[in-house]
C-alpha cells in the first residue's frame, strides 16, 4: 500500500477513487428511492459524447463531458416531464444516442483518439491529471453543500412526488437537480471507474446496504462507507492486477452486495424474534 | 387546531377553506370535469364520492395544484392557487407512498418528513417540531414501531403513520385518498376514532372515497360526481339523514366486477 503512493499518478487516482466512492452512492440513494437506478447509467452515455467531442475539437475531456452530461440531464428532465409514462424510453433514447455519438465523434478525431476511448469507457489508473484532482474536490464539494441543504427536499420527492408538492417543495425543480448531481457524480467518476460502469456505484453500496438498513439514513451513511470501501480497494486490486480499475471496483461493490445478503439472513430473523 | 367547530354552517369568504369556482378539466381536449363550483369551509367533513372515472381525484389533484385547471379558480385559504404559499397547512394523506418500498425508511423518517418544507431549509427539526412528530406518533398507537422499516407494517397501520405524518405538519386541512380502503376491522376503528378526534378539534377533512364503511358518521357533507361529464356534482349537501346518510341514498354496487371496493354510482330518485 505504502509503495503505491510512491506514485504521483496513483496518488491522484486513489484521492479520484475515493471522492466519487463518496459522493456517487450519496447521489445514489434517490435515484434508487425514486427508481431512477438506471439515470446514471444513462448520464454516463451522454458524457461519453462529451469525450468524443472534446477529441474531435481538442477541447479539456472533463469540462466537455461535464458539460454534455448536464445537458443531458436538463434534456431527459424534459422528456420525462413531457410525455409522462415514457421515463424508461427516454433512457432508451439517451443510451444509445450518447454511445453512437461518443464512438462517432472520437473516430472522426485525428490521432490515435477512439483507442484511448477505452480509458474513458472502463476507467484508467493514469489519466488523472494534476488540475484534474483540484476540479473534482470543488465538484464534490458542490454536491455535498447540495444534499446538505437540499437533501431534506430531495427526500421529500422521492418518497411521493405529489404529497411534497403539496408541502410546497418544487418538485420539478428538485428532480432536474438530482439528473444534474448525477450527471455531476458521472463526470466525477469518469477518470478511475470509466462511462460505462461509472453508475455501478451509484448502485450497486446503495443496494447492498438496503439489506440491513432499516432507515434512509442508515441506507445512506452505510453505502456511503461501502462506495468508498469497494473504490479505494478496486482501485489498489487494479494496480496489482494490471486491469482497468473499473470493473475491479464494481466488482468488489458487488462483492459487499453478497456479503450483506449473506449477513441479512441472521440480522431480519433477529429482528423478527425481537418484534 | 384551535379552530371552532360550525355545524353545518354555510360557508362565509372568511371561514373558506377550500373555493373552486367554474372548474373544467381536460385530458387531451376530453373534459373530465366541468363547471364544478364548490366551497368547502372550516370544520367540515366532506366526503367525496362518485364511480371510477368521474374525475373525483381529478378534482383533488386539481384543488391542491398537482393538475392544472382548462378554466376557472381554485382558491385556498382565501387566496388564488397561484399565490398561495402557506403549505404548511395542508396535509395530502396518500393511500401509499410509492418511495418506501425501494429503499428502506423509517417509520420516524416517515412521520418527520411531513415537517419538509423549503422555508425551513437551512435548519435542523427543532425539539418542538421533533416534539410534535412524537406526540402524532403516539396518538396513532404506533410510537413503539418508530425503529421499523415503514414497508415491513401492515397496510392499515402505514396509514396511521401517514396520518400521523399529516398531524406532524400542524395542516388545519386533511386531504385523504380513500383512508378505509384495504384496512381491516380493528384499525378502521382505530382510524375512525382518531379522524372524529380530529374534526372535533377543528380540522377540515375532505375524503376521497368509494366506501363509507366505518366513517359514515363522521361525514357533515357529500358530494357526488356523477359519470356525466356535462354535469359534474350531481349531489352536494348534508347527509340526510345524520349518522346514517348515504346508504339510504346512494346507490352501490360493484360496477367493474372484480370485487373490488362498491363505486357509488349516483343517487336514486
Amino acid at each position: 500500500m505504502i509503495a503505491i503512493l510512491e506514485f504521483d499518478f496513483m496518488r491522484r487516482a486513489l484521492i479520484a477513487a475515493a471522492l466519487v466512492g463518496l459522493i456517487a452512492p450519496l447521489i445514489g440513494v434517490f435515484l434508487v428511492q425514486r427508481r431512477l437506478a438506471l439515470l446514471g447509467d444513462g448520464m454516463g452515455h451522454v458524457a461519453l459524447t462529451g469525450v468524443g467531442l472534446a477529441f474531435l475539437f481538442g477541447t479539456a475531456p472533463v469540462p466537455t463531458a461535464m458539460a454534455a452530461a448536464v445537458v443531458g440531464a436538463f434534456l431527459i428532465e424534459f422528456i420525462r416531464y413531457r410525455s409522462r409514462t415514457a421515463g424508461d424510453v427516454a433512457l432508451a433514447l439517451l443510451f444509445y444516442g450518447g454511445i453512437a455519438g461518443g464512438v462517432l465523434f472520437a473516430s472522426l478525431a485525428p490521432g490515435k483518439a477512439s483507442s484511448s476511448l477505452n480509458a474513458y469507457l472502463f476507467g484508467s489508473l493514469s489519466t488523472v491529471a494534476e488540475g484534474d484532482v483540484w476540479a473534482l474536490v470543488a465538484l464534490c464539494l458542490a454536491v455535498a453543500a447540495i444534499v446538505a441543504v437540499l437533501g431534506r427536499e430531495l427526500f421529500a420527492v422521492s418518497l411521493d412526488p405529489d404529497i411534497a408538492a403539496v408541502q410546497g417543495v418544487r418538485v420539478r425543480v428538485m428532480s432536474t437537480l438530482m439528473a444534474v448531481l448525477a450527471a455531476v457524480v458521472v463526470v466525477v467518476g469518469m477518470r478511475v471507474v470509466g462511462l460505462l460502469l461509472v453508475s455501478a456505484i451509484m448502485i450497486v453500496p446503495v443496494a447492498a446496504a438496503q439489506q440491513v438498513t432499516r432507515s434512509f439514513r442508515a441506507t445512506a451513511v452505510l453505502a456511503v462507507v461501502l462506495g468508498l470501501v469497494a473504490s479505494v480497494a478496486g482501485l489498489v486490486g487494479s494496480f496489482y492486477v494490471e486491469v482497468p480499475p473499473g470493473p475491479t471496483i464494481v466488482l468488489f461493490a458487488l462483492l459487499c452486495f453478497a456479503i450483506l445478503a449473506v449477513v441479512a439472513v441472521p440480522i431480519r430473523s433477529r429482528r423478527k424474534e425481537a418484534t | 387546531m384551535t379552530h371552532p367547530h360550525p355545524h353545518g354552517a354555510a360557508t362565509s369568504a372568511a371561514d373558506e377553506v377550500v373555493g373552486v369556482s367554474r372548474l373544467c378539466v381536460e385530458f387531451d381536449s376530453e373534459h373530465v370535469l366541468e363547471d364544478v363550483d364548490l366551497s368547502i369551509g372550516r370544520g367540515e367533513f366532506v366526503a367525496l364520492l362518485g364511480p371510477n372515472g368521474s374525475g373525483k381525484t381529478t378534482l383533488v389533484r386539481t384543488m391542491l395544484g398537482l393538475q392544472t385547471s382548462s378554466h376557472g379558480s381554485v382558491r385556498l385559504f382565501g387566496e388564488p392557487l397561484s399565490r398561495f404559499r402557506s403549505w404548511q397547512r395542508i396535509a395530502l394523506v396518500p393511500q401509499r407512498l410509492p418511495g418506501s418500498t425501494s429503499i428502506p425508511v423509517s417509520v420516524w423518517e416517515t412521520v418527520l418528513s411531513g415537517l419538509i418544507s423549503p422555508r425551513r431549509r437551512w435548519r435542523p427539526f427543532s425539539r418542538v417540531e421533533r416534539a410534535a412528530a412524537t406526540t402524532a406518533l403516539t396518538d396513532v398507537g404506533l410510537w413503539g414501531k418508530r425503529h421499523e422499516r415503514l414497508d415491513t407494517l401492515s397496510g392499515g397501520q402505514q396509514r396511521r403513520v401517514l396520518i400521523a405524518r399529516a398531524l406532524a405538519s400542524g395542516a388545519d386541512l386533511l386531504v385523504m385518498d380513500e383512508p378505509t380502503a384495504g384496512i381491516d376491522a380493528a384499525n378502521l376503528v382505530q382510524l375512525t376514532a382518531l379522524l372524529a378526534r380530529l374534526h372535533e378539534q377543528g380540522t377540515t377533512v375532505i375524503v376521497v372515497t368509494h366506501e363509507l364503511t366505518g366513517i359514515s358518521h363522521l361525514i357533515t357533507r357529500a358530494v357526488v360526481l356523477g359519470p356525466d361529464r356535462r354535469e359534474s356534482v350531481v349531489f352536494d349537501g348534508p347527509p340526510p339523514v345524520p349518522g346514517q346518510l348515504l346508504h339510504d341514498h346512494v346507490h352501490h354496487h360493484d360496477t367493474d366486477g372484480d370485487g373490488d371496493a362498491p363505486s357509488v354510482v349516483g343517487l336514486e330518485p
